[in-house]
This record gives structure tokens, sequence and C-alpha cells, in this order.
């Protein structure tokens, strides 16, 4: 029997936007209670407990949090110290964020507070991508009742002087990527940087910056009002705490819920979206963590559990724990090739192979999913894919690759089957050019 | 990459209004002195919120105010495809056509929007509506779904059929605001009927805002 999480052990209690966002109402959900206190204890004694949770990175990447804190220097030289919130929420099937931000806000803003202490900033930027502009809207109305409360500010009751402002983008995928964001917020266009230096040593206008995701800043607060433990108590070992899954496509009931790290699939599903439209067996197969996650197949969902070591096993990944859902009605070539389609489309056009292999692998696809394609042109898009793969300097290459190899690896024989169709009754022709 | 330029017709020459003047202050605000570079994107949606565009007059006016060569700022506009480089519709539509909304319809949507409107990128007649295919705008679980831009916001509208869909463009023809968000009702991407969860009452009784005493603050496990 599988451990559901109970009410009591969720940290996003207003998830569904069914209560007030306001900070009155925030604070009965036991927002900004003992704040002072853990500001009181200092920035390692934070840092401590956040690396003492496992917290991993909610925007994809599972990164540990606390350790990422703790490549910031640890005194303020002559530049100041930043803390970036990625709020830039654009990964295909993501949109746990979006709730939080314009549901539960003050617990970002409260931990955007106590995260800036640990990490000695006096400021903090909140990314938020430029199509979310109600959320903007939300999220400057909660910061602006935390500035009049002197939660934050100067001279706040916390005793630690601190900034928060929302800054916002206009539309490009790409400033999900943390150098790329930084980019932008100084004004460019978001072409990600190449690495070393690390934001930690040279990020924000050259300052040491620290960028998180939504998710991982807003559940800091609770992790150490409840303790590291009680955090660390849900999921499996290398893969704790509670969190936020968006469950799309073929189900009976799409939604966003809180849930146990390494649930089983299965259950994620059946319990709270209501199951696969026309039932479990009906399952073809599901992306389970956003877009540029390869997808596994029905079989492999039926006993897998929904974490970062389980899915990277699978030859699959946790991600940003967005499960799309496909049923067999799905024409899977198709729905992969809109992927690559998206990927093209936002491709930032730094890197030559991601700029041109992404259009090409697009192109390839759709003529795949009419069958107007060879045997050879298969293995031909595979050796395209590793190629794009890991020659690019941010991981839009990669995100391009992996749904290409997915689809190849588990169901090679469905376009097979496409090209054998296409092709019954004609005459042989000379293999196309692959990328015409 | 998307390949965008700016339009052939230009107008002369580009103002801000009163109303985007103290947006602007409000934005500048949030930047040290020698970084308000940083503003050029608000600046350009400001613009193109009191015009329903970015004007190439506009970009100009932003260099000057930002002390930014003109052609960042229009290296800027070119890159991020929110900002429209030609004029739309009054009502401008754009629908997610990524395949967490394409696996739910999306594709529906766009006939009815041809059907309705007329060829994708192209102003109506009336030049009340616009409609385009955009990439995800992160409601995937509210799927399908648009967002439309016009005087009263940036709304989303989700949980959308073809014939809810048919309708909202009906309104906006007719000149009425149709209401944002779920379209089936549900609260924002709850379960529909009801989630399982945050059922329990002692969540919003109060109780949680009762003072805590931290764990792990005794002296023995702080240098653990």
């Amino acid at each position: 029997m599988v451990q559901l999480l109970e009410d009591k052990d969720r940290i996003f209690l207003n998830l569904f936007g069914r209560e007030n966002p306001g900070l009155d109402a925030a604070k009965q959900r036991g927002a900004w209670n003992a704040t002072k206190d853990m500001i009181d204890m200092g920035p390692e004694w934070i840092v401590d407990q956040v690396k003492a949770s496992g917290l991993r990175g909610r925007g994809g990447a599972g990164f540990p949090t606390g350790l990422k804190w703790s490549f910031m220097p640890k005194e303020v030289g002559a530049r100041p110290h930043y803390l970036v919130v990625n709020a830039d929420e654009s990964e295909p099937g993501t949109c746990k964020d979006r709730e939080i931000m314009r549901n539960d806000p003050h617990l970002l803003i409260e931990g955007c507070l106590v995260a800036s202490f640990a990490m000695r900033a006096k400021a903090c930027y909140i990314y938020i991508r430029g199509e979310y502009v109600d959320e903007r809207i939300a999220l400057e109305k909660a910061i602006k009742e935390a500035y009049d409360a002197k939660l934050i500010g100067k001279n706040n009751i916390h005793g630690w002087d601190f900034d928060c402002y929302v800054h916002h983008g206009a539309g490009a995928y790409i400033c999900g990527e943390e150098t790329a964001l930084l980019e932008s917020l100084e004004g460019k266009k978001g072409q990600p940087r190449l690495k070393p230096p690390f934001p930690a040593n040279a990020g924000l206008y050259g300052c040491p910056t620290t960028v998180n995701n939504v998710e991982s800043i807003a559940v800091a607060p609770t992790i150490i009002r409840r303790g590291a433990e009680w955090f660390a108590g849900f999921g499996r070992q290398g893969n704790t705490g509670t969190k936020v899954f968006s469950i799309s496509g073929h189900v009976n009931k799409p939604c966003n819920i809180e849930e146990t790290m390494s649930i089983p699939l299965k259950t994620l599903i059946e319990t709270h979206a209501g199951g696969v439209r026309g039932g479990w067996d009906n399952l073809k197969a599901v992306i389970p963590g956003g877009s540029s996650v390869p997808c596994i197949p029905a079989d492999t969902c039926t006993d897998i559990l929904m974490d970062f070591d389980a899915l990277r096993d699978v030859k699959s990944g946790l991600g940003t724990a967005a499960v799309i859902v496909m049923d067999k009605s799905t024409d899977i070539i198709k729905a992969i090739a809109r992927i690559s389609y998206f990927y093209k489309h936002e491709s930032c056009g730094q890197c030559t192979p991601c700029r041109e292999g992404t259009g090409w692998m697009w192109r390839v696809l759709e003529r795949m999913a009419r069958g107007e394609s060879s045997t050879d042109e298969i293995d031909k898009l595979l050796d395209v894919a590793s190629q794009v793969e890991g020659h690019t300097i941010c991981a839009l290459g990669d995100a391009a690759a992996w749904p290409v190899q997915g689809l190849i690896r588990h169901f090679r024989h469905e376009i097979q089957d496409r090209i054998n169709t296409y092709r019954a009754g004609k005459p042989v022709t000379v293999s196309q050019m692959a990328a015409e | 990459m998307s390949a965008r330029k700016i339009a052939l017709d230009q107008p002369e020459s580009f103002s801000f209004s009163k109303e985007s003047e103290k947006e602007i202050k409000f934005w500048l605000n949030k930047y040290p002195e020698a970084k308000k570079a940083s503003a050029v994107i608000p600046m350009l949606w400001i613009a193109q919120k009191q015009e329903g565009w970015v004007s190439e007059p506009a970009m100009r006016e932003i260099a000057d105010r930002l002390d930014m060569p003109k052609i960042r700022v229009m290296e800027v506009a070119t890159f991020y495809t929110m900002f429209n480089l030609e004029p739309a519709g009054e009502h401008l539509i754009q629908l997610c056509g990524t395949t967490p909304c394409w696996l739910r319809g999306a594709e529906d949507l766009k006939k009815v929007c041809a059907e309705k409107i007329g060829p994708r990128g192209q102003v109506s007649a009336d030049g009340k509506l616009s409609w385009m295919e955009v990439e995800c705008l992160g409601a995937c679980a509210n799927a399908p779904m648009v967002q439309i831009a016009n005087k009263a916001g940036d709304h989303y509208y989700e949980d959308l059929t073809a014939e809810t869909m048919g309708r909202i463009i009906d309104d906006l023809v007719a000149g009425k605001t149709p209401k944002p968000g779920s379209q089936t009702g549900r609260s924002c991407s709850e379960a529909e009927g009801g989630s399982m969860a945050l059922t329990d009452g002692a969540l919003y009784d109060g109780s949680l805002a009762k003072k805590v005493k931290l764990p792990n603050t005794s002296p023995k496990k702080e240098k653990a």
C-alpha cells in the first residue's frame, strides 16, 4: 500500500486558489511564522537545514539546493550578492509555479527573504515569464503587502534589509536557462553564457548570484519551520520531500497536485487525475518530466516511481515533474514532432548544432509522421540527435535531442510501420535528401 | 529560432502617454541607475500596451531613455516573440499549440479561429480580431487554452472546446468581456469536480498561525 501525502504535510495550502492569497489569510495558513527566528539563527544554520532536508532543485536539473547556496562567497566584498528566482516556467507540461505565484505568493516572498539572507543578498529579482501577466500582477500585490507590513524592505521587522523585485520576460523559453535569464534581466537578448564563470562568482551585473526555481525557494521556509528531517521523511534516499506534480494530456482530470516524491506514477495518475482516459490499459506512453525528457512506454509506467533516480534508471528524468499522458489514440510521432517544432522555435540561434539541428529534426519528423521516409533515415535522425546533444553552450540542444531519442528507443516499430504503409504499392524511389 | 523583422510601414513618431510614464517610473525604480538597460523589456511592453504593437520610433525612444544603442533595443524587440512588430487586432488571440494543448484539442480551436477570424496573422476586416499560434503558455493542466490580449488585459481562457472558443470570439465581437480562467468553472487547476487534497479544515482554522518553535535550534544540533 502506497502512503499518500496527507493534508497536514502539504506545503502549498492554497494550490487550488480556493482561499484568499492575501497576507492575512497566508499568515493563517502558516506563512511568515517564526521567520525572525530563522534569521536569528544565522546564514550557516539556514543553509545546513536546507542541505539536511535533501531538497533538490525543482526547476528540472535537480541540483541540491543547500549545496548551491553554499557556493556563494561567505563574505560580501565590493560586489553585492543577488538572489534571482527563476519564474520563467516554460517547459511544456509544466504549470506549477504559476499556481504558487498567484495562490501562495507569500510562501515565495518569505522564501526569497530567507534564502537571500542565507546567501547574504540584500536584493532579489523574481524573473517571471512575460505571458504570466495576471500572475505578475498578483505577485506584485503580495510584495506590496509584505513591504507595507514591514516584512521586507528597509528596516523591516526581520532585521535584514531586503528588497524584492518582480522582473518579466517577453516570450522566450530559453530565458529559463539561468545564464540566458541573467542576460535578459540585464536588458539583452536571452542567449546563454559560457560557464565558467558560474553565476555564484559572476552572475547578475557581474556580481555573485544564485538562480533558483520558484518551488525550491517557496518550500524553504516551511522546511525550516517543520524541520529538515520532516521533509527528508518523504520519498526515497536522495529524492526527498514533497513535490508539485503537473498532470496533463489524456487523463480524465488534469490537475496540479502536491504529493510525496517517489510516488508511483500509476498511483499519482489514478488517485489525483481521475486515471487515464479509457482506463490504464488504454495508456500508450508518458512524458514524465516536461517535454525535454524522453517518453516512457506504458509497460514501464506500471510500476515506475516518480523521482530523479528511478526515472534516470529508465533513461528518462523527473525534470519539472510535469507528467504528459498519452493514450492509445495518440499519434506519437506527431506528438514528438510538435515538441521538436517547439525547440526549433525556441532555439536562441547562438550554437550551430542547435540552430540547425532543431529545425532539421523537426522537418524529418514531420515527414516520418506521414511515412515519407526510409529505414536508414531513422538511424540518420538518431545520429543527428546525438550530434546535437552535448555540443551546445546550454542544455536546449540536449532538451531537443532527448525526446527524439526516446521516440526512436521505444517506438521505432511504429515509425517503421508508418513508412511501410506509406510505401506499400508505391514504386521504390531514390531516398530523399534528409532535410528536404 | 524564429526570424522576426520590423514592419515596413512605420509611424512618423512615438511618445509615451502620461499613464505610461507612471508605469515607466515604477519599473526604473527596480534597477540600479547604472543598470537601467534592465528596464528595456518592461518599457517595450509598456509601449506595446499603449499602441498595440512596438514601432520603430518607439524603439528609438526607449533607446534614448535607457542610454542604449538603438540597435540593441531593436535586437531585444525582435528576439522576444511577445512583441508585436506590426499592428494586431483589438483582441489578439494567442492560441497554444504545443503538445499538451495539442493532445487535448488545440487543432479544433485553430479551426474555429480560422473560420471565424480568417487566416492566422491577419487582422479581421473590422480590425477587431487576429489570432496566432504560440508555444506553451504554461497552463497545461487546463489545456487547451488561449491568451487574449486586449484593453482588458492579457487573460488566459482555459479548458476550452471548439464550442466555448466560438462563443468567446462571438462575445468579443459583440463588445462583451468573456470571463477569463477555466471555462468549465473549476478553481484554477484543481481536478474537475474537486480534489481529494486540501480538504482538512484544520489547515484553515488559524491553528497554523500560532507561533511555532523552530526545530533543530538547540546548540548541540547546531554544531552537527
